[in-house]
């Protein structure tokens, strides 16, 4: 759910990065951390268990720029991926923005993208939005991995609409802006649309 | 269903900055503000320092989610306030509406005079946000004319 300021002249939006255990959620928003300007960040927050996984979420807050006067700010969040942090999941949706969709290209995890990807279709209706209408990206990670499945394999099994596909190395950075520059272009048009 | 944009006014923020500071001053608080329950800030006011208000913000409105997760597991609708103890400083939030009142203070207060001066609060906040609401659906289509004018190359200068 979109905020704006006219007082102070702000416009934020909230984009969640979403997918199965360990597929690079935490790993795009450490890179755009990493990568950011400080005066274009706040902290990296990271809501995660003894051995790193995610526990919650994590959260980091991004400006982008000003548009007609307006300073535009995303808060970028991840769910938890392991499959029974379900309840949290679902709280993080609530005043989604945009979703990216962070898939695993190794072939032993394919299963986990499918359930992943139905698991988001539901929370989302949970919330009351239809992925079908709200600013979504699909980014394929882990490309550099021996054992990938071909992109356009991912992409008819993982596509829900013509929404833009990235494929990514978060942990090389490859990918990773691309991906957030799509979804928060979809969240900016949404805006100028709605 | 999924919430409207909140839409701020400068005189509905000078309200809204008058209500906090008003909090603040009687339950002798350390920094007062305001949440949206998706964790976008609203409004502060206080002695603010060095405190990362983003991140707390953000953190507030998790807690309150999984709280209210906890609370619909057993029956409850939510809980509508919460308070965290520490040793020097502590946290009380009070949900009103689809907004959070967040309330930092120190041994100069107490939980009791913070829990007091938040009831009185709520009353204002909300009538004020009830206010918002309609002001919003009234502006609306005056206000989304700015929006649409909005081109391909501001969204593309961001980038660049």
């Amino acid at each position: 759910m979109t905020f704006i300021n006219y007082a102070s002249r702000e416009i934020n939006c909230k984009i969640v990065y979403y997918g199965p255990g360990l597929c690079g959620k935490t790993t795009n928003l450490q890179y755009i951390y990493d990568t950011t300007a400080p005066t274009a960040k706040g902290k990296l927050i990271s809501l995660a268990t003894e051995t790193d996984r995610t526990l919650f979420f994590d959260f980091m807050p991004l400006e982008l720029g000003t548009v007609r006067g307006f300073k535009t700010r995303f808060h970028l969040y991840t769910v938890p991926g392991q499959v029974f942090y379900d309840a949290s999941r679902k709280l993080i949706l609530k005043g989604v923005d945009g979703v990216v969709f962070v898939a695993d290209s190794q072939d032993e995890r394919m299963d986990a993208n499918i359930e992943s990807l139905y698991n988001l279709e539901e929370n989302l209706q949970a919330n009351g939005y239809d992925l079908s209408k709200i600013p979504y990206v699909l980014q394929l990670n882990k490309r550099d991995l021996p054992n990938v499945i071909p992109a356009e394999e991912m992409v008819s099994e993982l596509r829900r609409k013509d929404e833009p596909v990235h494929e990514a190395i978060a942990s090389k950075g490859n990918g990773v802006f691309d991906t957030l520059k799509s979804v928060a272009k979809q969240v900016l048009t949404e805006l100028r649309k709605s | 269903m999924t919430d409207t944009p909140i839409i701020m006014h400068e005189q509905q923020f000078q309200q809204l900055k008058l209500i906090l500071g008003k909090l603040r001053l009687e339950s002798f608080s350390r920094v007062v503000f305001l949440v949206d329950k998706n964790g976008q800030q609203i409004a502060t006011h206080g002695d603010v320092g060095d405190l990362d208000t983003t991140s707390l913000a953000s953190l507030a409105a998790g807690n309150v989610a999984a709280t209210g997760g906890m609370a619909r597991l057993i029956g409850e609708k939510e809980f509508p306030t919460l308070s965290h103890e520490g040793e020097r400083e502590s946290i009380h939030i009070c949900i009103i509406g689809r907004v959070l009142l967040v309330v930092v203070f120190d041994e100069r207060s107490s939980l009791g005079l913070i829990k007091l001066r938040v009831k009185q609060a709520s009353r204002d906040l909300s009538a004020l946000f009830e206010e918002l609401e309609r002001l919003s659906s009234e502006r609306r289509d005056r206000e989304e004319a700015l929006f649409a004018e909005i081109t391909d190359d501001d969204i593309d200068s961001l980038f660049n």
